[in-house]
């Protein structure tokens, strides 16, 4: 196939992004995938609210509501928040190193179509009407006894799009030990590149307790083990601390990522350097290994003893301490700084204080005497989405503002980019800010009506006016996507005027190489060192252009991901049907015979010529003049 | 890559396995994904320790009563010599004697089979004896973490002998010499962890 030639028509346009390698087109892919269940997600917790917005509500039934709150956590976590971020770090992160792709662009493949059907799979419940309603922590005393199917969609679901998360994480991890640009030392790497590699090397280590304690979850319910039911001398607490092992480390890997665009952001915009960029990066480290020593601090009430408590407890306020410093860096950074205050800014801007009181109500927590009053109300709730939505939801729309020039060629309009701005800023603290005293004043979480007469009244109802705001923020958002893309306005390598890295050295979007030659990197934020030295070509090239070498696409990792989505339905029914140990192993021998034919079937990639590159290089330039 | 690049051993490089980028980077990502096996075991490990003996009331199974330490000692001496071929497979790939690297390999899957078909004797004789997997939390931990182990075997198992024919034609190059290496990676994995199995199941199930 020739690679600069495309063919056209919408057939070969679909079979292109079925197949796809290129770590942009799969970033391009993640993002869609994240935005589609962020709003189902988001539409999930809308009818919560309302059904939460007056007492003795009925908008909803009781069993519905338990449907909505596990699916709102679990689309939200695992199908809108992670693969978001894994868009970016696909699209962004090789850029930034100066690599011309992943280190294993099959297997990003791979990764980007397990989740999907991973996600479809858990979300196929709606149609069957037996939706997960364990909660998105499914503890197992009450995951075992849920009846119907739901729980079997969950832990099935979960598994394969787990499976994929591991393998994106591998990828990025072997993408930054190897592909770095000539120069690009550890210590060079842009702050988002070093947070997805701490974030990756976290998802190595806490997916497969997930993916063990998803197994005893199915094996007990589907293949008639005991892990947990008590009565066969299973312990269900094993579930809660297999559970937390990965669960904490999870919203660590969320969060770190964020942290990452938001140090981009903070420095582009403050056109300053980085504050601190050693001390940036040691916290982060810092912060992705305590993340593994505290996850018992989710289950101070069990009963683990006063001495495991008063641990778990030390060990979660230390990390407040790498987390402060990571704070008055961003401070420092702004400060002095020649601000602009863009969308993306205003997002940084707004993060600092929200994410601060979200950090301060988790220290509140950590401290265990204090979490047996917390625990289990309101008060939780509004940690957490403190957290989750001043932290990560914030950087994934300050992402989607500062890089969409990068990943679409085209600006998002700023005008309507901070209208969503003031909604969604003032809607979230609006929801969540009253959460709080709810919680002080005894309601609990995860209920579904509440009876008058207990003073939750007003504050209930200022939360679902917020919820409103909040979605009409979104809904701008999804405007000015649409707006933007239908305008299709091109921009040109660096749209901001200030981009410090690398990847705002070429063309928005990039060609499907990258890079004509491998870049030569000269200092921490390499553009800016180049644009200092008043260089005309932005990039110091390391080597002559040659001959590049890029992989063949491939329709294998759908395939292999769609065998594993058979075999699902098939665990799930074998018990009551005769077709479904049939349909289980069907599923598994044709993932396995597609991985065969993966593995005997030599693919060594093609070669673009130097001579089609330096004739794209002449097209892009001439199409920018 | 070229496939066609004719080697000798005296031009054959030192680290055949990570001769190249892509080899470099299944090197790497082969290592790091090993890393993640051993928390999946470890998390198995702790979950098998937990629940060890434990049963319904009046569940009659102990591991003193269960194990048959002489057949786990043949198993074990079979998977531990079967890693022991599989370091002469390295050798040969590193000196570029394709034949008896294949000849090495062959033999490591020959003891591979050989040890994951006394473990099906093993468990279908428990089964026999009515330790069934839905039995008790001991049985479901016990199959789950040495059923795990003997699933990764059998996976090995696939690997090597679709690598040993697919290449039987063509000899060895830089492309799928990283593919043996990390299979042999992944043969010490499994011995290793047979070894915490031996340990921690068997031996301190009947000595402990």
């Amino acid at each position: 196939m020739s690679s600069v030639a495309q063919k056209s028509g919408f057939g070969a346009t679909l079979w292109d992004w079925l197949t796809t390698v290129d770590h942009k087109k799969i970033g391009i892919l993640y993002l869609l995938g994240g935005l589609f269940f962020f709003v189902l997600g988001g539409i999930e917790a809308m009818i919560i609210r309302l059904q939460l917005i007056t007492p003795n509500n009925d908008l909803v039934s009781a069993g519905l509501f338990n449907d909505l709150i596990t699916m709102h956590g679990t689309t939200m976590i695992f199908l809108a928040a992670m693969p978001i971020l894994f868009g970016f770090m696909n699209a962004i992160m090789p850029l930034q190193i100066g690599a011309r792709d992943v280190a294993f662009p099959f297997i990003n493949s791979l990764g980007f179509w397990m989740f999907a059907f991973g996600g479809l799979f858990l979300n196929i419940s709606w149609l069957f009407g037996e939706v997960p309603d364990a909660g998105w922590t499914s503890y197992a005393s009450l995951s075992l006894h849920s009846p119907g199917h739901g729980v079997d969609f969950y832990a099935i679901g979960l598994q394969i799009a787990g499976g994929g998360t591991l393998m994106a994480g591998i990828n990025f991890l072997v993408t930054i030990i190897n592909m770095r640009a000539p120069g690009m030392t550890y210590m060079r790497m842009p702050l988002f590149t070093w947070t997805t590699f701490v974030a990756s090397a976290m998802i190595l280590f806490a997916f497969p307790p997930l993916t063990v304690g998803l197994f005893f979850l199915t094996f007990d319910r589907m293949f008639s083990g005991n892990f947990f039911d008590h009565t066969m001398g299973g312990n269900t607490i094993i579930w809660e601390h297999i559970f937390w092992i990965f669960g904490h480390p999870e919203v660590y890997i969320l969060i770190l990522p964020a942290f990452g665009i938001f140090s981009e952001v903070f420095s582009v915009f403050a056109r300053k350097r980085l504050f601190g960029y050693t001390a940036m990066v040691f916290a982060t480290v810092l912060i992705g290994f305590l993340g593994f020593m505290v996850w018992a601090h989710h289950m101070f009430t069990v009963g683990l003893g006063p001495t495991a408590n008063a641990i778990f407890a030390v060990a979660t306020m230390a990390i407040a301490v790498p987390t402060g410093v990571k704070i008055f860096n961003w401070l420092l950074t702004i400060w002095g700084g020649s601000i602009k205050v863009t969308t993306p800014m205003l997002y940084a801007l707004g993060f600092i204080p929200s994410f601060v009181m979200g950090g301060v109500t988790g220290v509140m927590q950590g401290a265990a005497p204090l979490d047996y009053q917390l625990h289990d109300s309101y008060f939780i709730v509004a940690h957490f989405h403190y957290v989750i939505v001043g932290g990560v939801v914030l950087a994934i729309f300050a992402g989607l503002h500062y890089w969409w020039p990068k990943m679409f060629g085209t600006m998002l309009n700023e005008f309507l980019g901070k209208i969503t701005f003031v909604f969604f800023f003032i809607g979230f603290h609006l929801t969540f800010l009253i959460q709080h005293w709810l919680g002080f004043w005894g309601m609990p979480r995860r209920v579904w009506t509440f009876m008058d007469g207990q003073g939750w009244n007003l504050a209930n109802f200022i939360s679902t006016i917020g919820a409103l705001l909040m979605a009409i923020g979104f809904t701008v958002m999804v405007i000015n996507i649409i707006m933007t893309t239908v305008k299709n306005e091109r921009v040109g390598n660096d749209p901001w005027g200030d981009g410090r890295t690398l990847e705002w050295a070429i063309p928005s979007p990039p060609p499907f190489y990258n890079f004509p030659a491998t870049p030569l990197i000269r200092g921490l934020d390499t553009l800016w060192v180049e644009k200092m030295e008043g260089s005309k070509e932005m990039i110091t090239p390391a080597e002559p252009i040659t001959d590049i070498h890029m992989p063949h696409g491939s329709i294998i990792p759908m395939l292999m991901s769609l065998g594993l989505f058979i075999a699902g339905f098939g665990a799930m029914f074998h018990q009551e049907t005769s077709w479904g140990l049939g349909v289980l192993i069907f599923g598994l021998a044709f993932t396995f015979v597609t991985m065969a034919t993966r593995s005997v079937k030599d693919d060594l990639g093609y070669y673009v010529t130097k001579e089609q590159i330096l004739q794209d290089q002449e097209n892009l330039k001439r199409g920018r003049n | 890559m070229d496939l066609n690049t004719k080697f000798t051993p005296e031009t054959w490089p030192a680290h055949p396995e990570r001769a190249t980028l892509e080899a470099k980077n299944k090197f790497v990502g082969f290592w790091l994904f090993l890393g993640g096996e051993t928390i999946l075991f470890a998390t198995l490990f702790a979950t098998y320790m937990a629940l060890k003996n434990k049963g319904p009331s009046g569940f009659g199974f102990t591991t003193q009563e269960l194990y048959t330490l002489p057949l786990v000692f043949v198993m074990t001496m079979l998977l531990l010599t079967s890693s022991l071929t599989s370091v002469y497979a390295m050798y040969h790939l590193k000196s570029f004697n394709f034949k008896k690297m294949q000849l090495w390999l062959g033999l490591t899957a020959l003891l591979g089979l050989g040890f994951l078909m006394l473990e099906v004797y093993e468990f279908s004789h428990y089964v026999q004896e009515g330790f069934t997997f839905s039995n008790s939390a001991f049985s479901s931990a016990f199959y789950t973490l040495v059923g795990t182990h003997g699933f990764h075997v059998a996976i090995g198992l696939v690997w090597v002998t679709l690598l040993i024919f697919r290449n039987s034609k063509r000899g060895l190059n830089l492309y799928n010499a990283t593919k043996y290496y990390t299979f042999s990676l992944y043969w010490h994995f499994i011995d290793v962890v047979w070894v915490f199995i031996f340990t921690v199941v068997y031996l301190m199930g009947v000595v402990g």
